[in-house]
């Protein structure tokens, strides 16, 4: 079928929808925008594999599915190793001539806690391992599927259903892992961190990751109103907050050489992001400091790695 | 024309998993299924085997990994043993569900605690309800030829079902036997090319393994059901098929001099055999003693057990597990398939074997002797044993 091509910018983009509509995902979440814009990248030639959680309980309820590309699920935690299998077995069967030789962008997908938490091992495996394949992280900083349960992502003052404030807490006590530091550890050849509030950027890193040969990480935010408490109208435009505050910097790294791809001259307070969203509704000043500190810290750190490879002037 | 060559069985494993020329090897390494995949390893590092070995981070993964290749419609094996089947029952009952015909080979391993590598069934009774086809080696040769059995069965396209194939842990996989190994050409003869229909292909887009509400759940496991029903008659074809091809016909209840017997011992795996010399001792003095060993564990081979157990006043079932607060498990589904028979045998249970402990021909003398009188006086302990060393006033009911 021919793809039809529509001109967004100076980018070619097709306008054809690989997540059918008539899913049940809340109304302004994040991970169908960013699903969308991944699979819009990628066009048709893929095999996704998707751990449960929000995404895979939104879309396929039996006897429906919203996929229109070849798709699997079958566990929470082993995403990345069913992926393995699954670029493995393609590879081989090429090999032998039993199928037609292609180019197939494997792709897993999985939300915070089936990454950092439950599939930390599988996932630490599968890019040990050096499968060519493209791990998706929609991070929307707890179980959202299961009722906002705190992960390993929720950040520092967050309030969760098993982590929740009151009287004698403050929520999340502890800081957000940082997931992405832990994957190019890994020495793969490129991560990078995502936000649907930066389509172009996110979709540029999405063809640069599949482009990769051998595994990629991208880390996308993904807004969650429902677990965020937060509108579901404003869904963009805490993206927007979380970048240019610095909570969620945008940045690469490429063969261990960072990158940051904005850097505004001026950080944003932390308290514009924070405002909007139920969820940090009990802080105190004291600790609304104490996060734009953590925010400055990291930011800086941030930084200094990406300082370390200077960057030549391109375009 | 076959040629007969020494093999451990953990190798014969391997060379019939090669000889079906499989896509797909994904396993983690545990003891006593090493021998399997280091193998296999080996095959594909010197160019004997065309695979993808996969050497996983667990065997959580080295399920998944398997689901993943056969998604894609590759030819995926494994092998594991007690934990690492344990660590991957989750998987386990996917890979049946979703219709996966990966083919497993467990090294019967007993389970912690205390830690132990050697051999029992603790291990495959605690997947008896995964919804995988199930069969138990005796030797080498059957490790060999159930294997290759096991994918013609578990990949014919009205089965669709996983197979694992039980060999037990150092009393079999480190033995090595005389084996019939086939010529490829046999092999492949009665080995088809694995064709998947529903192969993941961004030709025809699928979605594999959505999930099921309570509106559907419940109809996906009935049809679920009676695929696994119809799949008996697929695993004796293939039989059939292999002894057409090979000469060697195996049976999913083998019975061994059961002829007029009226005491009949029941065994699982590799210790049937010594268990066999027992039984030709007891023959020869006279004794009408049988014995039937289930090679068939899932489905369960109702008809073929029933039929060789009629006529038999006492059957004493020899197991290598303990069901906490039930007794022996494989005695409990002896039991239940015997009930609605109008004339039954008495049955008695004995348990032994366990974690690696050995059973010598003098135990299954105290098998048969000790199992006789339990049929008929039944027994005041809490668990009729052998070879276990235990105060008799603590084992007291």
């Amino acid at each position: 079928m021919a793809i039809t091509e529509v001109k967004f910018g100076d980018r070619l983009l097709t306008s054809k929808e690989f997540l059918a509509e008539g899913h049940n995902f809340c109304i302004g979440c994040g991970e169908p925008m960013a699903i969308r814009m991944v699979l819009k990248t990628l066009g048709e030639n893929v095999i996704m594999a998707m751990a449960t959680g929000c995404d895979e309980v939104t879309t396929t309820p039996l006897p429906y599915t919203s996929w229109r590309i070849p798709w699997m699920h079958t566990l929470f935690e082993n995403t990345a190793a069913e992926i393995s299998g699954v670029e493995a077995g393609l590879k081989i069967l090429m090999k032998k001539g039993r199928i037609p030789e292609r180019r197939i962008t494997c792709i897993a997908m999985a939300g915070d806690g089936g990454t950092s938490d439950i599939g930390l091992q599988a996932l630490s495996g599968a890019l040990e391992r050096g499968h060519d394949f493209v791990y998706i992280c929609l991070d929307n900083e707890a179980y959202m599927n299961t009722g906002i349960q705190r992960s390993s992502s929720t950040p520092y003052g967050a309030s969760t259903t098993t982590a929740p404030a009151g009287k004698m807490s403050m929520g999340q006590i502890t800081r957000k892992k940082n997931i992405v530091a832990i994957a190019a550890a890994h020495g793969i050849p490129y991560v990078a961190t995502a936000s649907p509030s930066y389509h172009f950027d996110l979709m540029r890193k999405v063809r640069k990751a599949a482009d990769t040969k051998g595994p990629a990480y991208v880390h996308i935010l993904t807004p969650c109103p429902t677990g965020w408490r937060c509108g579901g109208d404003i869904t963009v435009q805490i993206g927007q907050l979380a970048v240019q505050t610095g909570v969620f910097p945008l940045y690469e790294i490429e063969h261990g050489r960072y990158r940051l791809n904005a850097d505004p001259p001026r950080l944003k307070p932390i308290e514009e992001y924070l405002k909007l969203q139920g969820r940090y509704r009990h802080l105190t000043d004291d600790h609304v400091a104490r996060i734009q500190e953590m925010v400055n810290e990291d930011y800086a750190g941030l930084k200094e790695k990406a300082a370390c490879f200077p960057v030549e002037a391109k375009e | 024309m076959s040629r007969r060559v020494a093999l451990e069985a953990s190798h014969a494993v391997a060379e019939a998993t090669r000889m079906a020329d499989v896509d797909v090897i994904s396993a983690y390494p545990i003891t006593p299924q090493t021998h399997i995949p280091e193998r296999l390893a080996e095959m594909v590092a010197y160019g004997d085997l065309d695979a993808a070995y996969i050497p996983v981070e667990s065997e959580h993964s080295a399920m998944s990994a398997c689901l993943g290749a056969a998604a894609v419609g590759a030819r995926t094996f494994t092998a594991t043993a007690g934990q690492g089947l344990e660590l991957m029952h989750e998987v386990v009952y996917v890979a049946s569900a979703m219709r996966y015909p990966v083919i497993m080979a467990v090294a019967n391993r007993a389970l912690s605690a205390p830690l132990s590598v050697w051999g029992d069934h603790s291990d495959a009774m605690a997947v008896r309800d995964t919804g995988w086809i199930q069969v138990f080696c005796q030797n080498s040769q059957e490790a060999f030829d159930l294997t290759i059995w096991a994918f013609r069965v578990g990949e014919d396209p009205q089965v669709l079902l996983p197979v694992m194939v039980h060999l037990d842990g150092f009393t079999l996989s480190h033995v090595t036997e005389p084996v019939l190994l086939p010529e490829q050409s046999e092999v492949d003869r009665f080995l088809p090319r694995y064709h998947y229909r529903f192969a993941l292909n961004p030709d025809q887009p699928m979605t594999h393994g959505a999930f099921g509400p309570p509106e559907i759940y419940a109809e996906t496991k009935l049809a679920q059901a009676v695929v696994f029903d119809n799949c008996k008659k697929t695993i004796l074809q293939g039989w059939q098929e292999f002894r057409d091809i090979f000469g060697r016909h195996y049976n999913p209840v083998e019975e061994y001099r059961t002829e007029n017997a009226e005491t009949l011992l029941l065994t699982i795996g590799s210790f049937t055999e010594t268990a066999k010399i027992v039984v030709d001792a007891r023959r020869e003095k006279g004794e009408a003693v049988g014995l039937i060993s289930l090679r068939l564990w899932r489905p369960f081979p109702f008809e073929e057990f029933r039929r060789a157990v009629r006529g038999a006043k006492t059957l004493i079932v020899f197991e290598r597990a303990i069901s906490f607060g039930l007794g022996g498990p494989v005695v409990a589904e002896v039991r239940s398939a015997l009930y609605d028979e109008e004339t039954r045998p008495k049955v008695a249970s004995i348990i032994g074997g366990l974690g690696g402990r050995d059973m010598s021909e003098e135990d299954f003398e105290y098998v048969i002797d000790r199992g006789r009188e339990v049929a008929e006086k039944g027994s005041d302990r809490v668990l009729e044993t052998v070879g276990i060393r235990g105060e008799s006033e603590a084992l007291k009911r």
